[in-house]
């Protein structure tokens, strides 16, 4: 009896529901005073593209999610401090020296707190995994022409977000106050102190005095775990906010226009895919963080103004900056009672300007350049921007050929040269690669354009036989996800490389691919 | 053979049936995918199982990053499987809208700025003027607290080291160094007695002495007096970035930048043979007193360290 009436009641109260239960009355409730539900329903149904390159921003994301989580940890061990201590820890080759608390908690942090080492390397490894998808993702905007209208401002805030990620990444390294640490903020005063004008100033304001003083890891520390990430947190709002705004860009394709998205919904394919890439990220870096030994401090021991060790390495994405650094000469200007070090003023500030610079206005360059202005929601295959493609390759040749150069010592002990021979070797090469990458590429580019299906899967040939014994063979499909003769192709702006042969109407040329 | 492409013509989500080919799994037998991702969250969560276990025994800190990261890996493994296997394959369309608002929208904009922001003004530039003076007094005063009181202004601190006449030359740990000390063709690291355990002296005073082995030794011309028995000084600050030119290499008589390798001649008065560095390490005047110690005729005769603007 008592069961009936509890049956009855259950029922009473699902219809009371409504046909989507407690979850659908809790959002109606949320509706109610939100007004989310239209929203809602499309966020749910926004389209993500599969292509496997879209994944690479997603990398960046998730190393800077695992950097803020194990960061967070760190801070709750770390000390900012230059106040000098014994060391009395858990790492005995250290007993008895005087260090900064800087240091011996960094060292601490690693061996007497539970999992502080596997934190400390993942925070490491992750930063580093964080800077190179950045670049990567940034290629991949850059070769296919994602950054072209309307997606300029966000091209600006993704270069921004690159910028920031380096010079945390160095303030970070600077933290620990170990000996190559060390050294490294030595080198970044000095590069303060050869801007003309405002150098020694500059320098002074940042220290809070001479080189080393004591304000420098304290400013340092909240400049990484605050400042820094903050103004990092808000970009990456500000880059997926704009993302869902404009939508996605696409590669030509089946059923692919520049009117609408093809892909995977939000929910639950996307939201599937992406938390398990998020756990696969965070694996990684574990793994990595487990069994690849990063930065042990312990090792290269405290910093000492007066001491140094050989074949020092700052962390990858700074070996360019140091590279550029040491493969400069000697110029240097001394008149009217003043200097200015151009063998460091040029390579450490000049230069990097010039390239974030360029990076930054590269879509007002190349709108010039073009007289593009339509928006484009369709890719670009770089092979069909030769030019494009050339430009940026010869300039990630010349980035890598400087970071080569970073490790001139190593290189000429490794092959048995002389330094001076490995010095102007580089030189030489880092001038003259780019004009060797340029029209390599281009010439590349214009040949794969030329190749018939270029850019297509072969298909199979389809054999079948009648009942007499006839053998017919006929073509199967293009794979849906290659590009098709038969689409319509994607305009091109004719400024790009004109024939003369053709005259062309309204300023669009189509070309068949 | 053409089967697997029918049904690749993306759809909306809005308009699907409930049999609809798209929202089929794309594996072709869910089955076997099914307890693949079965096994990969079942490894996965016994390894983080496992990472409590370790943590909760204090294991190795390799094992706690294998048994966490292989969890997460597993799981993560498991769940883009699921994602990309066993949801509706799809593909789905959206369309795009035109983010551009009509002419009559854009221009209800600019006129609400235009000339409501004109009807504000005019006749009122004077007030305009006046906030905006306020504003940019602001911000320039607002530059001395923030600015200004970050650190003392320079001076003339980068021009001399604590080097005096007659400073007494010690080792790191504070002891008098004496013309006996060291053997030829060897070098070590003096500092300014008294300042070698303050930041600023291990910074800037820092002198790298050298040994060699010629008595009658001179660097140059009007040096003759700076180098008593064979004992050189040189500033140890590289005259590039400031780094400790730390490696000596004898049998050249060359002092090395382990930083960006620059080459100090010894023999020449440290001018630069090699590398970025641009100005000879600046050398320190010595003598040996009556009871044989180490110590400097005066300070250096020119900034030690890397250029800068108000440097001569």
């Amino acid at each position: 009896m008592s069961d009936v009436i509890a049956a009855r009641t259950k029922r009473s109260t699902r219809e009371a529901l409504g046909p989507y239960g407690k979850i659908g009355k809790t959002l109606g409730e949320l509706d109610d005073r939100l007004g989310v539900a239209k929203g809602g329903r499309t966020f749910m149904d926004k389209i993500f593209p599969d292509h496997w390159s879209f994944m690479l921003g997603e990398i960046a994301l998730y190393s800077f999610v695992i950097l803020m989580v194990t960061g967070i940890f760190l801070t709750l061990y770390f000390v900012p401090s230059s106040a000098i201590v014994t060391y009395h820890g858990s790492y005995l080759p250290l007993d008895g020296q005087k260090v900064t608390q800087a240091f011996s908690s960094t060292v601490d942090l690693s061996f007497a707190v539970r999992g502080g080492l596997l934190m400390r390397q993942m925070h490491h490894w992750a930063c580093d995994i964080f800077v190179g998808a950045l670049i990567v993702h940034m290629a991949r905007i850059f070769f296919t022409g994602a950054f072209r209208k309307p997606r300029e401002l966000n091209w600006t805030i993704g270069i921004s977000m690159l910028i920031l990620a380096i010079a945390n990444g160095f303030l970070g390294y600077s933290l620990p106050d170990d000996l190559v640490s060390g050294t490294g903020i030595r080198i970044a005063y000095s590069i303060m102190e050869s801007i003309p004008f405002v150098g020694t100033y500059l320098a002074f304001f940042v220290f809070g005095g001479n080189f080393p003083g004591t304000m420098v890891i304290p400013r340092f520390f909240i400049l990484h775990v605050l400042i820094v990430p903050l103004i990092l947190l808000g970009l990456v709002g500000a880059h997926l906010f704009l993302l869902v705004r404009q939508k996605h860009t696409q590669f030509p394709g089946q059923g692919r226009t520049e009117k609408n998205v093809v892909g995977s919904p939000m929910f639950p394919v996307f939201m599937a895919k992406t938390t398990g890439f998020l756990f696969i990220v965070g694996g990684i870096t574990a793994l990595l963080g487990a069994f690849a030994q990063i930065n042990p401090i312990w090792q290269f021991g405290p910093y000492d103004a007066s001491r140094i060790s050989y074949a020092v390495q700052p962390d990858w994405y700074m070996g360019w900056l140091d590279g550029v650094l040491r493969i400069f000469p000697s110029w240097t200007f001394h008149s009217f009672g003043h200097t200015i070090p151009f063998e460091v003023f040029i390579p450490a500030v000049v230069f990097p300007g010039i390239i974030f610079n360029l990076a930054i206005m590269w879509p007002m360059i190349e709108r010039k350049f073009t007289g593009d202005n339509e928006i484009h929601h369709l890719l670009d295959r770089p092979s069909n921007r030769p030019k494009r493609t050339a430009v940026g390759v010869a300039v990630l040749v010349l980035l890598s050929m400087l970071h080569i150069a970073s490790a001139t010592d190593v290189i000429a002990n490794f092959f048995h040269v002389s330094l001076n021979t490995t010095l102007i070797g580089m030189r030489v090469l880092c001038i003259i690669s780019p004009f060797i990458a340029y029209p390599i590429t281009y010439k590349i580019c214009k040949e794969m354009q030329g190749v018939h299906g270029a850019g297509k899967r072969k298909t199979p040939n389809v054999v079948t036989r009648t009942a007499e014994g006839e053998y017919f063979a006929t073509e199967s499909p293009a794979y849906s996800e290659d590009m098709h003769d038969g689409l319509a192709a994607t305009p091109i702006p004719t400024f790009i490389e004109p024939k003369p042969e053709e005259p062309f109407e309204s300023g669009v040329r189509t070309v068949d691919r | 053979m053409s089967d697997q492409h029918e049904h690749r013509t993306p759809v909306s989500l809005s308009d699907l049936s409930e049999n609809d080919p798209h929202l089929q799994p794309a594996a072709k037998n869910p089955k076997t995918v099914e307890l693949v991702i079965a096994i990969t969250f079942v490894v996965g969560t016994l390894l983080l199982a496992g990472f409590g276990a370790c943590y909760w025994i204090n294991a190795e800190p390799w094992t706690l990053g294998a048994t966490m990261g292989g969890g997460l890996f597993f799981l993560g493994v498991g769940l883009v499987a699921w994602g990309k296997y066993l949801m509706p394959r799809g593909p789905f369309v959206e369309e795009r809208h035109v983010l551009a608002n009509s002419e009559a929208d854009r221009d209800a904009f600019a006129a609400a700025i235009v000339e409501r922001g004109g009807g504000v003004m005019k006749r009122r530039k004077i007030l305009g003027g006046l906030l905006g003076g306020g504003l940019g007094i602001f911000s320039v005063v607002a530059m001395f607290p923030l600015l200004r009181s970050l650190g003392p202004l320079p001076k003339g601190t980068l021009f001399h080291t604590d080097w005096r006449q007659g400073s007494f030359a010690v080792d790191q740990t504070g002891r008098r160094v004496s013309a006996g000390d060291l053997a030829v063709g060897s070098i070590m690291t003096i500092f300014p007695e008294g300042s070698q355990d303050s930041d600023r002296g291990q910074a800037v005073d820092q002198t790298i002495l050298i040994r060699v082995s010629n008595q009658n030794f001179t660097t140059m011309k009007g040096r003759e007096s700076w180098t008593p028995m064979g004992y050189v000084a040189y500033s140890k600050l590289c005259t590039h970035l400031g780094c400790p030119v730390g490696l000596y290499e004898q049998q050249l008589q060359l002092l090395v930048c382990p930083c960006h390798q620059s080459m100090f001649n010894v023999n020449n008065g440290a001018v630069p043979q090699f590398g970025p560095a641009p100005r000879p390490l600046p050398q320190l005047p010595l003598y040996i007193d009556a009871d044989g110690f180490i110590r400097s005729q005066g300070d250096y005769n020119q900034p030690v360290g890397p250029g800068f603007w108000e440097r001569a």
